[in-house]
């Protein structure tokens, strides 16, 4: 990091006003886009620091309690985060059950398989549902997907899945389409169209020459795929993934309407949940005492922490991928 | 050069903008107010028609009642409307006073399989026990001996509630209290509480939205939504031991039992009221103004606007599916202003 150093000494050495200029001009830019990248995360730990100091109340005097009690009771003013969490893991990752198989379908469709005119429409339609404000998919999930969720999925799941057992109880409950099934499936098609359009661009980075290679010893396309393709953009597919899952945590509106809006635990998918935005956004603005406003807060800085250890350990895990791919070649 | 030319430009234009909207307040007060949601169809109406007669504009945001309350304890509107009556100690602490202004009801809204509006019968304890999760079928017999002749379903009961913070709630609990001791020690009341089953809706209109979606659910809304949504509601038994059914007559019949010179600042929930033909679950919205506000012009207006409303606006509330207050009560309120609020 000798740079500063050299410009310093290069300082003295310039004669032309030119080259001044160009001097004070690169330092402002190297001060400007360094703000923004300051901004970036003054701002984070500002939102995340202001919301503990709101529910310092609440973590207070709840104290660890608050993370494993599943009350939610207004009258008594007893809270505990149990329900929201559990539903915000349980839906987010439902929704990346379906999300990403199917956005790796997509762009691999789009990349690999789609006649080049049917590329362009069909990612544009892709993108499309990526523009539709999340209100519309809970209002379609609402009053079109709940009561086909109600009056075909859930009776099936309930008389064919529910007998069974262990996994059984995920599927046992009444037919009211509301539920964490209904939520995951709801984001899940949310978050589609940002894991497969970030796969399908990095898919498209991979040199023809690699795969063209691999075509030519005779591999089918999945070969290609599965061998070439992914390992060659494995941290960036990882990457897209992660920005699907962290916009399936924190989504509110599409979820408050289809998730059933209960503070009730239950192991069942077809029963009612509750998560942390959802919770938040219902029950904000008529938080009639202190504590239940702070409980309100400190859920909020809990959702900051769980997605900071949902990421975290993303990173983790790419780490671990690249020092195994390390070894083996 | 050019700089400070720009500057003069655009303050004599801010000048001229401020000269402008001083202007207008001047000739028309803009009065503020926040707070419940059911009481904010008839407010809308009242203010429109108010402000054709008078000029003068009132600013009603239907955001909740307990945020209205916390609005007006902060001091940033003339107003306050809220669901649930504040209790006299802690108006006196806040320098406030209220009063009604509309009467309206909860009802219990059903959906059953060919059930036709106010043809299911249901009692107070009934209702608690399906809230509470111990009756879960709606041809339990508990259901079934208060409905002879009607066809019930061996369907599964989804409890739909509030999933906000309500004023609606706080009347439909307080209720459930009162006729079921299991409800009050186990739940309580309040404008949210830990429901023992079900799914929640947000707002009146999810609650409605729910009902209709979901078979065999029961939830309970302002009775304007059940009529204008066109839903299947339960007659409910009161302390004459009589069914009523919910209409404007019931919700008066309620409001008339209620001794309001009783307790200070009208605190009265009007809840399970005895008398003939009484809706046991009829909630009166009340308006939450300070006793010596600072703007006391503002203040002024905002009493013109409910002394107008309470004498002139009758008819446009029961249009709109409220109850007017009884004339007794009007007198009443009239007088508290003149004692309380100056």
């Amino acid at each position: 990091m000798t740079t500063p150093h050299v410009l310093q000494a290069g300082m003295a050495g310039l004669r032309s006003s030119r080259e001044r200029r160009d001097f004070l001009y690169d330092r402002a830019f190297r001060f400007a886009v360094t703000a923004c990248a300051v901004f970036v995360l003054v701002s984070l730990l500002a939102a995340a620091l202001s919301m503990l100091w709101g529910g310092r109340e609440a973590l207070g005097t709840f104290g660890w309690r608050f993370l494993w009690s599943s009350s939610w009771d207004a009258v008594h003013k007893d809270f505990g985060a149990l329900v929201p969490i559990y539903g915000t893991l349980v839906t987010a990752l439902i929704a990346m059950l379906i999300a990403v198989p199917v956005s790796f379908g997509i762009a691999l469709f789009l990349t690999e398989i789609a006649p080049i005119w049917l590329r362009t429409p069909v990612g544009a339609a892709v993108e499309l549902l990526a523009g539709i404000p999340s209100i519309i998919y809970g209002m379609w999930g609402l009053f079109i997907f709940v009561p086909f969720m109600g009056e075909h999925i859930d009776p099936w799941l309930d008389e064919h899945l529910g007998p069974l057992p262990v996994i059984g109880s995920l599927f046992q409950g009444p037919p009211i389409g509301l539920g964490m099934l209904t939520a995951g499936i709801v984001l899940g098609i949310m978050v589609i169209p940002f894991v497969s359009s970030v796969m399908r661009e990095v898919f498209k980075t991979v040199p023809p020459q690699l795969k063209e290679s691999a075509y030519a010893v005779g591999n089918t396309t999945w070969e290609v795929v599965w061998d070439i393709v992914l390992p060659y953009t494995r941290s960036a597919v990882i990457g897209g993934v992660f920005l699907g899952l962290g916009r399936a945590l924190g989504e509110t509106m599409a979820v408050t309407f289809v998730l059933g809006n209960a503070h009730l635990l239950s192991p069942s998918l077809l029963q009612p949940g509750n998560s942390i935005a959802a919770t938040i956004a219902n029950e904000f603005t008529e938080a009639d005492s202190s504590i239940y406003l702070s409980s309100l807060l400190a859920l909020g800085f809990l959702l900051f922490i769980v997605t900071f250890v949902v990421l975290a350990i993303a990173r983790i895990m790419l780490a671990r991928l690249a020092l195994r791919a390390g070894k083996t070649t | 050069m050019r700089l400070s030319i720009l500057f003069k430009t655009a303050t004599r234009y801010a000048a001229v903008g401020a000269a402008l909207s001083l202007a207008t307040l001047g000739h028309a007060a803009e009065i503020t107010g926040a707070g419940s949601t059911f009481v904010n169809p008839i407010l809308s109406k009242w203010s429109a028609t108010y402000n054709e007669k008078t000029g003068n504009r009132i600013n009603y945001q239907s955001i909740g009642s307990g945020a209205g309350i916390a609005q007006i304890k902060a001091a940033t509107v003339t107003f306050g409307a809220s669901d649930l009556p504040m209790k006299p100690e802690e108006l006196q602490a806040a320098g406030l006073a209220q009063f009604p202004v509309v009467i309206g009801g909860v009802v219990p809204v059903v959906n059953i399989e060919g059930a036709k509006p106010g043809e299911l019968k249901l009692t107070g304890p009934i209702i608690a026990d399906i809230f509470l999760g111990k009756i879960e079928k709606w041809n339990d017999t508990a259901i079934a001996s208060v409905n002879s002749g009607v066809k019930l379903p061996d369907q599964k009961i989804t409890v739909v509630h509030r999933s906000d913070g309500s004023g609606t709630t706080f009347n439909w609990v307080n209720y459930l209290s009162k006729v079921s001791g299991e409800w009050k020690t186990k739940i309580g009341e309040g404008t949210s509480v830990n429901w023992p089953t079900g799914v929640g809706g947000k707002g009146n209109e999810g609650v409605a939205a729910y009902v209709n979606q979901i078979k065999g659910s029961i939830g309970y809304v302002e009775l304007a939504y059940a009529t204008q949504n066109k839903m299947a509601y339960a007659a409910v038994k009161n302390r004459n031991n009589e069914f009523v059914q919910p209409t404007a007559k019931s919700f008066q019949a309620a409001a008339e039992q209620v001794n309001w010179a009783a307790e200070p600042d009208f605190y009265q929930i009007i809840t399970d009221a005895p008398g003939a033909g009484s809706w046991p679950i009829a909630a009166t919205v009340f308006v939450i103004m300070y006793q010596q506000p600072k703007d006391a012009e503002r203040s002024k207006e905002a009493l013109a606007f409910f002394k107008w409303a309470l004498e002139h606006g009758q008819a446009e509330a029961q249009a709109l599916d409220y109850v007017p207050l009884p004339g007794a009560l009007v007198k009443l309120i009239q007088d508290s202003w003149a004692k309380n609020i100056h």
